[in-house]
């Protein structure tokens, strides 16, 4: 069980990091994306991993039980980054119509150099 | 249970989507709601620096006891920045609203109140994951501000700001898990008791998260090696939200203030000196880059950008003493580089417009050349930190406070070496600006004697400010002279607030002691 929950996350943050070190706005999403599944299973086994245990106390005697906060935790989780990636995909669309580009790298236009891609004739 | 505790986090939350819903469609009711809810937040704001000169005050909502249920905590620290962002807020929004800047783009006023939610939220909480969940709030109010009224520059600078900081979200709750499954707590007060009894066992990954969640408040503060962002989007967004971010830096200054001296501080085993080491260097590291920044930029809103930069980093040189000398020096700093940064941004958005450009190159002199240039020299002189402004003060109590031998020659060298660069980069700028532009030609013989028109020949000129307008900006410079004359009062008064702030037995006391009563 832990070494599943432990490599998934590993993995999960691996792929997440590459892909936004891609540069590119839709691979960008993705890897924030996969990050943020890879935060959440660490933060739902931040409680301690049990398994078929309720996160309730049990009033009847020594039954044992799974830690319910971080399980809270990764809801609020859950839905703050739901909600950033879309506003993030609305803002990189947003970005896209308008620079007619999907990199997020900078351009030197303030430089005085040339933008590589804004060049180009529509 | 003073219930007015949380009132500067409801009242623009309740505005907000009453703005966002209701007054859409009518920018003058929007106006209207949104000036008369931040003049309310400065009022209470005011109400609660007066309360909060004593003890700490704890807000348990739904009055659960402390460490289950969720806490706000009012002490001087907070309440400080609370009104700070409360008296920046008002400003700018004058600023927005003067200049008309608010009704390029939609829902301007709405997204204005979630972020000052956010704000004040993040300065109040009391509890750790409730910060994160502020900070999210702030940002995504942000990600709309920064890139309203959009623009091809402005979008692309939105989307690597946003994508920024969502990494740094991400590592944030990377660190809340950490701290959570060790210590099985994540109200502040509560860290702050269960940390300095952790078994060593377990202390790696205490440092671990210690380090990321330095790593998350340095990349808000803007910070060295991830200070990045910042030219790029300060320099695109709309002046007066660039100038309201000049509070957001302090957001990731506080947290780093907050946490790293009440949870991760003197005291705790495992974490002794770790911030400190590491910000350091940093700081020194950032003044450098926002001194070569300013040299080095051909744009005013970018030199902007980088003289905050280096205001971070002197302000972060103070702060990685650790120590309520140097804390107090920084507090003053930190109030003084808020509306120096603020003033400047209002300043610049005025003379962009005039000037149709923000490139530092010399072109025919505009309207209201003398006012603009004067303004510019008062907000330029506070923010290099030259007498007789705030800045100057509050560089002079950094220098003063970092006298240990481990620091003094680091420290002094690069916060007079960063001020000597900024200066330089700002007379420049501002002779490049106001002086060399009254001998440029405008094209048109006939002006050549008559320098004061000289621009307005040159196709159609803005009409001049009006003093509406001009306004804010003046009033940001007034703000910098009052904390000039008052420094005394206001140093003994930031005195008492690191005193409180390292007084961690104190702070867990009033947040735990006394759980749940009235």
């Amino acid at each position: 069980m832990e070494i599943v929950i432990a490599s998934s996350v590993g993995v999960l943050t691996a792929a997440g990091i590459y892909l936004i070190l891609r540069l590119r706005a839709f691979a960008t999403i993705l890897g924030l994306a996969l990050l943020s599944y890879a935060v959440n299973v660490f933060l739902f086994a931040s409680g301690r991993l049990a398994i078929n245990l309720p996160p309730i106390l049990s009033p009847y005697g020594e039954a044992s039980y799974t830690d319910p906060l971080p399980q809270a935790l990764v809801l609020t989780a859950i839905v703050i980054s739901f909600g950033m990636t879309a506003v993030l995909v609305m803002v990189a669309l947003g970005a896209y119509l308008e620079t007619d580009d999907d990199r997020l790298d900078i351009d030197g236009t303030d430089q005085g150099r040339n933008d590589k891609n804004g060049d180009k004739a529509p | 249970m003073n219930h007015w505790i949380i009132a500067p986090v409801v009242l623009p939350a309740l505005l907000a989507p009453i703005i966002g819903f209701v007054m859409r469609h009518d920018i003058v009711l929007a106006r209207t709601a949104s000036l008369a809810g931040s003049a309310a937040l400065l009022a209470i704001a005011i109400g609660l620096f007066v309360v909060a000169g004593g003890e700490t005050q704890v807000y348990y909502l739904g009055n659960w006891p402390a460490p289950f249920g969720i806490v706000l905590v009012l002490d001087r620290l907070s309440a400080l920045m609370v009104l700070i962002a409360a008296l920046l807020a008002l400003v700018v929004l004058v600023h927005a609203v003067a200049t008309g800047w608010d009704n390029r783009g939609r829902h301007f006023h709405a997204l204005f109140q979630f972020q000052m939610m956010g704000i004040v939220g993040a300065f109040l909480t009391g509890d750790i994951f409730n910060l994160f969940v502020f900070f999210e709030i702030l940002l995504i109010a942000s990600y709309g501000l920064m890139i309203h009224s959009g623009g091809r520059a402005r979008m692309r600078a939105g989307l690597q700001y946003v994508v920024m900081n969502l990494a740094g979200s991400t590592l944030f709750l990377f660190a809340l898990g950490v701290l959570y499954s060790t210590t099985g707590t994540l109200n502040i007060a509560d860290l702050a008791v269960r940390l300095q009894e952790i078994p060593p066992e377990e202390a790696a990954l205490v440092r671990v998260a210690a380090m990321l969640l330095m790593i998350v408040f340095a990349l808000k503060a803007a910070l060295f090696p991830v200070q990045f962002w910042l030219p790029r989007t300060y320099a695109n967004a709309p002046a007066p939200v660039a100038a309201l971010f000049a509070i957001m830096t302090k957001v990731g200054v506080y947290a780093i203030l907050r946490v790293h001296t009440l949870i991760f501080g003197p005291g705790v085993e495992a974490t002794e000196g770790l911030a400190g080491d590491w910000l350091f260097p940093a700081a020194i590291l950032t003044i450098a880059v926002g001194g070569f920044g300013v040299l080095g930029t051909r744009r005013l809103m970018p030199l902007i950008a980088f003289s905050v930069i280096g205001s971070v980093g002197t302000l972060m040189t103070a702060v990685s003493a650790f120590s309520p000398d140097a804390t107090t020096a920084a507090l003053y700093y930190l109030v003084h580089s808020t509306f120096a940064a603020a003033a400047l941004f209002l300043i610049a958005d005025l003379v962009t417009r005039a000037r149709g450009s923000d490139a530092l190159t010399a072109r025919p002199a505009t309207v209201q050349n003398g006012l603009f240039a004067a303004l510019f020299f008062a907000a330029a002189i506070g923010a290099a930190g030259m007498p007789p402004l705030s800045g100057f003060l509050g560089k002079l109590l950094i220098l003063d406070a970092l006298r240990d031998p481990s620091m003094i020659g680091w420290a002094w060298s690069a916060v007079l070496i960063g001020s000597l660069m900024t200066i330089l980069g700002f007379a420049r700028a501002g002779s490049t600006l106001f002086w060399k532009s009254t001998a440029v030609d405008s094209g048109d013989a006939q002006d050549r004697n008559t320098g004061q028109n000289a621009g307005q020949n040159a196709g159609p000129t803005p009409a001049p400010a009006r003093a509406i307008e001009i306004a804010p900006a003046m009033a940001a410079i007034g703000i910098l002279a009052i904390i000039t004359v008052l420094a005394g009062p206001l140093s003994d008064y930031l005195e008492g607030t690191a005193g409180q702030l390292f007084n961690r037995e104190g702070y867990v006391t009033s947040v735990l002691g006394t759980g749940g009563e009235e």
